[in-house]
């Protein structure tokens, strides 16, 4: 008893092949669609990399490219045969690959699932790898002087003007290090020897941030210096002052949108599947109806197309004795094998 | 003597249609892009209106989306007329539409040349619009409080480091105006005091830029107050430091923003001109070659195309005596009128 079968007069036939094959066009630019998406986003990765110690994980966009390319030459040789099939001549040179190339998109579309799993999960993973070049990048903030890290001031500070952030969890973070450089420090004043002293890595540490933690939507000018003195500005509190530096940390800035970017991608991948699944359901029915055919002379006539030949549970029995006998297949070879060996 | 004669047999006649009708669909796409070119032009003067004292003139993208749904509409109908003109029935029916519709064509055509020159010349007046309105601007950067203007600092700071600019000029117009608002300054102390008296005007002044101004490429922490004292940063010489903030003024980080973005809109208008003009010639042709069958009745038969019947001497010798008459036909109109009305 095959599974879900249905009757095919020729109408219905050539219907079938027209909207099949709009499907697998649809599919293909549905393919490109998620090959851009992986260009896009290894690019923002490496965007930020210097954020991220260029430690990050390209392995969600590399397999996005991949399963976006394989997606169009899937697709585009599903359209193809599609467009063959109203023509019995060409579809009978197509006809032998069918059952090799339905299992390849059976194939693709756990590739697919993998990929959207791995969209999910590897948010954690970058998660992980944001804080610690976060916390990286703020120590190496002043070091504009060092081959290979000249920029990450520029980096960092044009970071917290986009992402609206300051510091690693919050502005407080400037305070523990040591943001400007030694060659803009007078070491013969008082003040800066002072300050070195008083802490036990000697380091200049003040209770400001850089200039890019400025909030533009504040009322007065940004207020960078002396942040925990109250007496230093007039009408200042600085427990109750919201609106002068960014109170967001980077690391959620930098987080929420690289998350939002991967979850999007992520749905997008998943509603891929079903998309494959249908032009996967539409190619059996197809081809099975074009089999089927009562007088292959007369293209007129009624036939039937079905999913599978046989109910699900027959055929994942066979699929079981296939296997089952192929392994037992290895293992009279082995045994026939050592006889001629033995004699 | 006709125009460009050309003589078209029935596959001539079919090859022309069919490429006149592509290139329609191609005008439609192209009136397409006019209008959100339009539209995408008038959202980036809106967003920065408050820079312009909402002065500014809509003109330009006002005219840039009518022209460009005209165009969509024109082509639309001619892809239409191309599309039934090798079905005689069909044709008939728009046969009288269309000497009126090329005209109305030509006259198109014309504008839209037009349109393109006013994208190229409207920069002046651009010119003078943004330096009225920055110097505005930063006038009114410390009014947070007052009703309709409590944005134009968020504006001003978030422009200045978009277009990586500082102030109308250069960063020197800052030191004229003053940009801390009264409500922050503590007016009982001596420097306060110090500086308001020492200019006519009563106004806190001071050598410092707002921190929308610092430049993140810099090596060092941003100096943005006492910006001409050397003696107050450690190794810092004003005359030879170029990082420190940007160098560039506002009006000019504007007006080569905004007249590159009119250059591109003005050369595409160009190119779409061009392509008007071609399928109006093409519908011509196709006019003039089913008008001039040898035998209306034979689909075969030849047929000659032309741009204008006549030479353009005769044809503009023609428009004018044309003009005369009707001229000539009100008056007598106007002198029956009195007659009968005297008698």
């Amino acid at each position: 008893m095959p599974f879900m079968p249905v009757k095919f007069n020729s109408q219905k036939r050539v219907k079938l092949a027209q909207g099949l094959w709009l499907i697998y066009w649809l599919s293909v630019i549905v393919g490109i669609f998620i090959f851009s998406l992986g260009i896009f986003f290894k690019i923002e990765l490496r965007k930020r990399s210097e954020m991220m110690d260029n430690n990050e994980s390209h392995l969600v966009p590399n397999l996005l490219i991949l399963v976006g390319l394989l997606a169009c030459g899937i697709n585009a040789f599903g359209g193809k045969v599609c467009h063959d099939s109203l023509d019995p001549v060409k579809f009978a040179k197509w006809k032998p690959m069918l059952k090799p190339y339905l299992m390849m998109c059976c194939g693709f579309n756990g590739l697919l699932l993998l990929t959207g799993l791995l969209c999910f999960l590897m948010q954690f993973a970058v998660y992980l790898t944001l804080a610690e070049g976060l916390k990286n990048s703020i120590k190496f903030y002043k070091d504009t002087d060092t081959p290979g890290r000249c920029f990450m001031k520029r980096t960092l500070d044009m970071t917290q003007i986009e992402f609206r952030c300051c510091g690693n969890n919050n502005f407080r973070d400037w305070f523990e290090v040591q943001w400007i450089s030694n060659r803009y420090l007078d070491m013969s004043n008082d003040l800066v020897k002072d300050r070195v002293l008083s802490n036990v890595e000697q380091k200049y540490l003040m209770d400001s941030v850089p200039f890019s933690c400025c909030n533009p939507g504040s009322p007065r000018p940004c207020i960078q210096h002396h942040l925990t003195n109250n007496s230093a500005h007039y009408d200042y509190d600085h427990r109750i002052e919201e609106l002068n530096i960014w109170t967001r940390g980077c690391r959620e800035a930098l987080f929420s949108y690289f998350s939002s970017m991967m979850s999007s991608i992520g749905i997008l991948v998943l509603g891929t599947i079903i998309l494959e699944s249908a032009d996967m359901a539409g190619l059996k029915y197809l081809t099975t109806a074009l089999e089927t055919m009562e007088d292959p002379e007369n293209p007129e006539c009624e036939s039937e197309g079905w999913l599978l030949e046989k109910g699900v549970k027959e055929t994942f029995g066979d699929l079981l004795t296939k296997m089952k006998t192929l392994g037992k297949g290895n293992q009279v070879d082995e045994g026939g094998d050592a006889q001629e060996a033995a004699t | 003597m006709a125009l460009m004669l050309v003589k078209f047999d029935l596959k001539k006649r079919v090859k022309l249609a069919q490429t006149v009708w592509f290139m329609y669909w191609f005008a439609v796409m192209a009136g397409v892009l006019v209008f959100s070119m339009g539209l995408f032009f008038k959202i980036e003067l809106r967003k920065r209106s408050e820079l312009m004292d909402n002065n500014e003139s809509h003109f330009l993208p006002n005219l840039l989306i009518f022209m460009g749904l005209i165009a969509c509409g024109i082509n639309a109908f001619g892809g239409k007329v191309c599309y039934d003109s090798l079905d005689p029935s069909k044709f008939a029916k728009w046969k009288p539409m269309l000497k009126n519709f090329l005209v109305f064509c030509v006259v198109f055509n014309a504008l839209l040349f037009v349109t393109a020159l006013l994208c190229f010349v409207m920069r002046i007046p651009l010119q003078f619009t943004l330096a009225e309105g920055l110097r505005s601007g930063m006038k009114f950067y410390k009014d947070t409080d007052t009703p309709g203007r409590c944005y134009m600092k968020r504006t001003l700071d978030q422009m200045q480091m978009e277009f990586r600019c500082c102030g109308n000029d250069n960063y020197r117009d800052w030191f004229e105006i003053q940009w801390v608002s009264n409500r922050y300054l503590d007016f009982s102390a001596k420097e306060v005091k110090d500086r308001i008296g020492s200019n006519v005007d009563g106004q806190y002044l001071m050598d410092g830029v707002p921190f929308s101004c610092c430049n993140p490429s810099s090596p060092r922490p941003c100096i943005q107050f006492q910006m001409t004292n050397n003696t107050a940063h450690y190794s810092y010489d004003h005359y030879t430091e170029e990082l420190n903030v940007w160098n560039r003024g506002c009006r000019e980080a504007l007006l080569s923003y905004y007249g590159g973005l009119m250059n591109t809109i003005g050369a595409l208008v160009l190119l779409v001109t061009m392509l008007e003009i071609g399928v109006t010639i093409g519908l011509q042709y196709v006019d003039s070659s089913l008008s001039t069958l040898v035998n209306p009745d034979d689909p075969e038969s030849e047929s000659e195309g032309w741009i204008l019947e006549k030479t353009v001497k005769e044809t503009f010798t023609d428009i004018m005596d044309k003009m005369k008459a009707m001229g000539k036909g009100s008056k007598v109109e106007e002198g029956e009128a009195a007659v009968a009305t005297v008698s």
